[in-house]
């Protein structure tokens, strides 16, 4: 009955040319999964598992025992494998449609310090880009707000919403802010170099921030008898209460932005980009900064460095212990979020244990976006925000979604796309007839 | 006062000698000098390999009369005495803007604009060969000393803007004559470049390839005009058929550069003398093999400034590498025997000439070689070698009088003269009064030492034993001295003005602080030039000494080979091997390379003399097939018209970008770099292999078939920016395609028909695909569009090859099997523009269960190199088997491109073109450990671990060399961090 109301709502969609696929109902019922390995994104692999999860929490997570099962809906799953559901951090998923039709995009606002630019009020839960993440498994994300100098605040958001508000799993948790650049391209306009040069302005940039920091704390002291939008907004920095994600690549920025953060008694700082964080992994460590590192499948940023850096750069990271995640930042990023998986199999390729990899995608963020209490792992008592997949997840030929849910919702494989798919892989099967 | 000495130049000023006669003379009577000059007891080099020693050069009216040993000397000459100087003919800078007025552009706005400003000229703003630089000549006496205290004698002056730049002007650098003495020819050269007027808008060409159609056509147009078939008035191409016999001089301006100037030239017979760029060395041979003269700039680039490690960290090994290779370049052409002349073109200033000139004969340049360069070459390239370039009779008298050995770094160049006049640098005759001297004033003893240049003069003065502050100058005879007096507390100073006596004591007044004046007299005790002089001369010495030379690789960057790497007979053993023929994937088999082709597939193999590489748990495949890529290209687009046809992009491979490597390491073994997608109808494609470290033509595969890009969509209609060039709608892109290929149809009917007609290579390119004999790669979007392209070739009778991106491919695949084209396009991109909005990543699953031959293609640097992923997403999206899917980035595309008799499968007898896969090719785990071109290892990812060692040491090496530098006082640049631009469809 369930599958019949999807089909329709589908076809409704169709024809009306509604983009989102309905958000899923409560889960209702317990369901329980048996047979599948479990990769449980710490790092632990249960082979042959049983999970159940009620309400939305998973309540079992174990060795396939001889359980129960009745008043359950039991999802078969021999040979196939569960996984937490994936993250994708730094993300502009809802916040842009179309990249080159400017009536749709909304990812970054003029100005300089924009603290108080919040991405939440203007996710599109309706996307049709984020539902196409769904059938690749990456069902959560960190909405950042770009451009600027500090570009405004974050919000996580899950994939399977009727409007922002339902889609919220933490607001406003962190502050988005792009260091000074430590080159800047030649004004090739007005006849200069094209190339880049070092940027003279670095110091006098960063004094800025420094200034700005200066300004909030002044102010949080103070007894704000005027509000000041933007400082009220950073304040959260300095109790914890948000985190300062710092975009950053190369490795005198990386060192400066770590220096800057600790000395203005900023609690959380997390690096965001990292091309170069390699470089500075002894410093990262000793602070015990964690990395959000750029997309994997990145061209090397300098004509002689090793081919595959983009490609084992968590790998070195990781190895030297800090805890790193994975983001898709780049050209065509929202689309591309949904080939997170393959970027971790891309790790794994260059050095990385597979388990290891799957935390740079589910774990590994859960914890720095500061909602692992719930999500990131298969763990008893944490959300059933996960998915069954026919084979290994982190490869394109075995990435075979049958079920996912999100807190315990068994949510819609369908998008836009397969939509599409469905419809002319259909006339052409009807005129083969 | 400083500022004196320096300036000490100074130009005689001279009467004229040769005053037109036929001018009416008001301001005197008529005055006729027929005197001689001889200058005598020199060492005179008549040319450079026509020494003579002691000799005496004879000059009347600005020309040599005879030189020699036994010159008789007329009654009526005036005698110098040069003994112990030189003679040397002066330089010439065949390529100089000396005069003109640096072109402007002009204010306002830089609209794209699409037609010409001008009428009665071609139909390019950028051609204009009627410009003539003696219009726009001004005589500048100040740039002028410039070149002259360098040397220089003679200069070939041109405008510099636009392709075809006129004529220029050989002018000699006569400061005391007017123009009608110094010009020596007025139309002494046509100049020619590949690039734009800054002058004008017009937005074609906008790529170095459409500056060659642009000029290739021109050449058609102008014999087209000459047979009289063009009725209307071009002066442009007049113009240009009046300077047909002039010497034609091209600024290339790099190594790449020149090879495309020489191919252009070649075309029509024109063997242009090339501006190069001073990067000829990186590979010398293919310089060589052009057999064209060149003119080569010597501004060798600085150290960088590299005491910032962490700016140092992103500087190139190519980038370091040019500041000790370049120097070797001028030897590099002297050993391969190339004719080439220098020019100080890209020095800041000509100053800088002769620093860079001694770097250049450090670096092994041979003196006569120098010389030639400077004088007897560029005179010869400019067809005056009876007028100037050497002091044979009858030239010009440009010489310059030196102390010795012009080409060492302490010879003094006394004068320069130009057209028989004397122009002083330094004076000749000067005393020289470094020593000690002794002198007495009101009562106290001073000791003064005297030390450096004469034109520099340092002074030390101590009285009492404490020394005092004091400066000197030495002009004409005079010393002009000043120093404090004992009182610490107060800035006074004891003024001296003295005049150097024959025994070089100096006698004059000294002024004290009060206004008193009393005599001076300082008599030398000691003539020897003070040690500390010596000493800084061997420190100038070592400062000058150049670091050790890294050696060149091909390409000559990282990871560049230094001897190309030769085909093997390779037995892989025990591998999976995927064929792509009928027996599909064969476990535990074994497949020998020979002669770089495929010799056999089995079990068990054998061969004597063959390398084995155990493939145990390994895949070996045929090289990835990227149907759709822009690496490697100078320029993409031609986006200046509705139609680039004439351009190529075969014209424009560069042999040096580093994601051809970076392509290799992920399995690829054959591109096609398409033009992009400015315009419906793009360039012609280059198809290659990338074999690492040849060179562009090389890697271009020999007879590939021909191909071009056409384009639909948003980008031709100039959707996403400002444009304003027909057309801006789908609707007139179909209007364009009919145009053209009615036009194309009417152009071969008439070229059939035996009557004459107009050469044109557009109309050639679009006759070629109306023959099937040149195939279209089409960027397209949506089904629309898609559709009525196919609508189009099938109304003029064509068959369109292929349809690249085809993201809507999937809508109208039962009408694209009909057609039969095939579809290459992306695994998964979407939602970047609006026209991508129903784009689908079952798109190739779609096209593929219809019947199309499907590929999955790159159009970008990064995803070209892991396009095995990008074809196992098929196996996701839409259930493809693993075989096929292969097949999406080997066979089909290899189809596609109808190469598929050559590569695409590993087959007995086809290319060895093969990867050997560290996992299963399409696994996300996959890595390609070899990439081999037909038997050539050209990836080994053991050799690319040696290679970052290498790589890290040159690099520590070469900023250790540039510190030292650094250290020594040399000047360094600061770092600046050169990218390549990456190209896409849409690039600019």
């Amino acid at each position: 009955m369930k599958k019949i109301t999807y089909i329709l709502i589908a076809i409704l969609c169709t024809s009306f040319g509604f983009a989102q696929q309905t958000p899923a109902p409560k889960q209702s019922q317990p369901i329980a999964i048996t047979g599948a390995t479990a990769h449980l994104g710490n790092g632990q692999v249960i082979e042959n598992s049983l999970i159940i999860f009620k309400d939305g929490k998973l309540t079992t997570v174990s060795n396939a025992s001889q359980t129960d099962l009745s008043g359950m809906e039991v999802i078969k799953a021999d040979g196939k494998h569960v996984y937490p559901g994936f993250i994708v951090p730094s993300s502009t998923l809802g916040l842009t449609e179309i990249d080159a039709v400017k009536a749709t995009v909304d990812e970054s606002e003029i100005g300089e310090m924009n603290p108080h630019i919040r991405s939440i009020i203007a996710y599109n839960a309706e996307s049709k880009v984020v539902e196409s993440m769904r059938p690749n498994g990456v069902l959560m994300g960190q909405i950042a707000p770009q451009g600027g100098r500090i570009s405004g605040t974050s919000s996580v958001v899950q994939f399977d919403a009727w409007n922002w508000e339902d889609a919220t799993v933490k607001v406003n948790d962190g502050i988005y802010l792009n260091w000074p650049s430590s080159f800047t391209r030649g004004r090739w306009w007005l006849g200069e170099d094209r190339g880049l040069k070092s940027n003279d302005k670095y110091k006098e940039q960063v004094d800025e921030l420094v200034a700005f920091f200066n300004e909030t704390k002044a102010y949080a002291a103070g007894d704000k008898t005027t509000t000041n939008l933007p400082y009220g907004a950073t304040e959260g920095l300095f109790d914890g209460s948000k985190k300062l994600y710092i975009n950053v690549d190369d490795e005198k920025g990386i060192t400066d932005a770590i220096h800057f953060a600790k000395n203005n008694n900023v609690k959380h700082v997390v690096i965001v980009g990292g091309s170069e964080s390699y470089k500075v992994a002894d410093l990262l460590k000793q602070h015990n900064i964690p990395v959000i590192v750029q997309r994997i499948h990145s061209l090397p940023s300098k004509e002689d460095e090793d081919y595959d850096m983009p490609y084992k750069l968590a790998t070195l990271l990781v190895n030297k212990g800090i805890t790193v995640a994975l983001n898709a930042n780049g050209s065509m990023e929202r689309m591309s979020s949904r080939n997170l998986p393959f970027y971790a199999g891309t790790t794994v390729a260059y050095g990385l244990d597979k388990e290891e990899a799957l935390k740079l995608i589910t774990s590994n963020t859960a914890k720095i976006l500061g909602i692992d209490k719930d999500y990131g792992t298969l763990e008893e008592g944490k959300s059933a925000t996960l998915f069954i997949s026919e084979g290994d997840a982190l490869d394109m030929r075995t990435n075979q979604l049958t079920h996912a849910f999100i807190d315990g919702r068994l949510i819609s494989l369908e998008t836009h796309q397969t939509e599409l798919y469905h419809r002319y892989d259909d006339k052409y099967k009807a005129e083969k007839k | 006062m400083i500022k004196t000495v320096l300036t000490l130049m100074t130009f005689v000023c001279s009467f004229s000698i040769l005053a037109q006669d036929y001018f009416p003379k008001n301001d005197g009577v008529t005055t006729k000098n027929t005197n001689y000059t001889a200058i005598t007891n020199a060492k005179i080099y008549v040319t450079p390999t026509q020494i003579i020693e002691k000799g005496t050069l004879l000059i009347k009216d600005g020309k040599v009369v005879a030189s020699g040993t036994s010159v008789t000397i007329p009654k009526n000459a005036v005698q110098i005495d040069a003994s112990g100087k030189s003679i040397y003919p002066s330089f010439i800078d065949m390529y100089s803007d000396f005069g003109i007025e640096k072109p402007k552009r002009p204010a306002g706005g830089r609209s794209s604009q699409y037609d010409a400003s001008r009428s009665g000229y071609y139909w390019n703003d950028h051609i204009m060969p009627e410009n003539n630089a003696i219009d726009q000549f001004k005589y500048d006496s100040k740039k002028a000393e410039d070149l002259i205290k360098a040397g220089f004698g003679v200069v070939n002056t041109h405008i510099q803007d636009g392709i075809v730049r006129g004529t220029g002007t050989l002018v000699a650098l006569n400061s005391n004559d007017d123009n009608a003495m110094r010009i020596l020819d007025a139309k002494s050269a046509q100049y020619l470049s590949f690039s734009k007027s800054v002058k004008s808008n017009q937005a074609y060409p906008s790529s170095i390839m459409g500056s060659m159609a642009l000029l290739r056509q021109l050449y058609y147009d102008a014999d087209w005009y000459a047979k009289g078939n063009i009725t209307t008035k071009d002066l442009s191409i007049e113009a240009l058929n009046n300077n047909k016999s002039l010497v034609q001089i091209f600024e290339a301006g790099s190594r790449a550069k020149n090879l495309r100037a020489d191919k252009v030239g070649d075309m029509f017979n024109i063997q242009y003398v090339i501006l190069g760029g001073g990067d000829e060395y990186e590979r010398i041979d293919e310089i060589k093999a052009m057999n064209a003269p060149l003119i080569i700039p010597i501004n060798f680039p600085d150290a960088y400034d590299v005491e910032n490690a962490f700016l140092a960290s992103t500087l190139s090994i190519h980038d370091m590498r040019a500041w000790n290779q370049k120097p070797t370049n001028p030897k590099l052409l002297a050993d391969n025997n190339i004719t080439f002349a220098l020019t100080t073109h890209d020095l800041k200033s000509p100053k800088e000439f002769k620093s860079n000139l001694l770097k250049a004969i450090e670096a092994g340049l041979s003196k006569q070689k120098a010389l030639e360069a400077l004088t007897t070459v560029p005179a010869q390239l400019l067809g005056k070698s009876d007028k100037i370039g050497s002091l044979r009779n009858g030239t010009y008298a440009n010489f310059l009088i030196t102390s010795g050995d012009i080409f060492d770094k302490k010879t003094t160049l006394y004068e320069n003269w130009v057209q028989g006049q004397k122009n002083t640098i330094e004076n000749r005759d000067i005393v020289d009064i470094t020593g000690k001297y002794e002198f007495n004033l009101a009562g106290e003893t001073y000791e003064m030492t005297l030390s450096g240049e004469l034109s520099k003069l340092k002074s030390e003065i101590i009285a009492n034993n404490k020394k005092r502050g004091s400066k000197i100058a030495y002009t004409d005879d005079w010393v002009n001295l000043a120093f404090t007096t004992q009182d610490s507390t107060k800035q006074e100073f004891v003024r001296v003005i003295a005049n150097v006596d024959a025994n070089k004591n100096l006698n004059g007044k000294a002024i004290m602080p009060n206004g008193s004046e009393m005599g001076f007299f300082a008599k030398q005790t000691e003539t020897k030039k003070d040690t500390t002089s010596k000493k800084e001369d061997s420190e100038e010495d070592k400062k000058d000494s150049v670091a050790t030379v890294s050696p060149i690789t091909f390409p000559n960057n990282g990871y560049g080979f230094e001897t190309l790497p030769k085909a093997e007979t390779l037995l892989f053993t025990n591998a999976t091997v995927w064929t792509n023929e009928k027996d599909g994937i064969l476990e535990n088999t074994d497949v020998l390379i020979k002669n770089g082709k495929i010799a056999k597939i089995g079990k068990n193999l054998s061969e004597r003399g063959a390398t084995v590489i155990d493939a145990t748990g390994k895949h070996l495949t045929t090289g990835i097939i990227d149907e759709h890529s822009h690496i490697a290209a100078a320029s993409i687009n031609e986006g200046g018209q509705n139609s680039s046809a004439e351009v190529s992009i075969e014209d424009v491979i560069d042999d040096t970008d580093i994601n051809l490597y970076r392509n290799l390491a992920g399995g690829v073994t054959s591109i096609q770099i398409l033009h992009g997608s400015a315009n419906p109808i793009g360039g012609r494609s280059a198809i290659i292999k990338p074999k690492w470290g040849h060179a562009a033509k090389d890697l271009i595969i020999s007879n590939s078939p021909k191909y071009i890009k056409f384009a639909l969509g948003e980008n031709v209609k100039q959707s996403n920016w400002s444009g304003g060039r027909f057309p801006q709608t789908r609707m007139g892109v179909e209007q364009v395609y009919v145009d053209y290929f009615t036009r194309a149809k009417e152009y071969e009917a008439l070229k059939k028909s035996g009557k004459p007609y107009r050469k044109d290579i557009e109309m050639e390119t679009l006759v070629e695909i109306l023959n099937g004999e040149r195939f279209i790669s089409c960027h397209s979007y949506v089904q629309s569009e898609i559709n009525m392209f196919m609508k189009v070739a099938e109304r003029f009778n064509f068959k369109i090859n292929t349809f690249t991106h085809i993201l809507e491919g999937y809508k109208v695949a039962d009408k694209m099997l009909e057609h039969g084209v095939g579809g290459s396009t992306f695994a998964d991109w979407w939602s970047y523009k609006y026209e991508v909005n129903d784009a689908i990543p079952y798109n190739a699953a779609i096209m593929h269960d219809v019947g199309i031959t499907v590929a999955i293609n790159s159009d970008d640097a990064e995803m070209s190199r892991r396009l095995n992923q990008e074809a196992a997403k098929t196996v996701k999206y839409g259930g493809v088997s693993e075989e096929e899917a292969w097949k999406f980035v080997t066979l089909n595309p290899a189809k596609l491109l109808h190469i598929d008799d050559r590569v695409g499968s590993i087959k007995v007898g086809k290319d060895a073109d093969v990867v050997l896969w560290s996992d299963h090719p399409l696994s996300i785990y996959a890595k390609a450990e070899k990439t081999i071109i037909e038997g050539v290892t050209y990836f080994d990812l053991k050799r690319d671990e040696m290679m970052r060692d290498q790589i890290k040491k040159e690099r520590s090496e070469l900023i250790n060399d540039m510190l030292q530098a650094k250290n020594k006082g040399l000047k360094t640049q600061p770092i600046k961090k050169k990218e390549k631009e990456l190209f896409h469809c849409d690039s600019e």
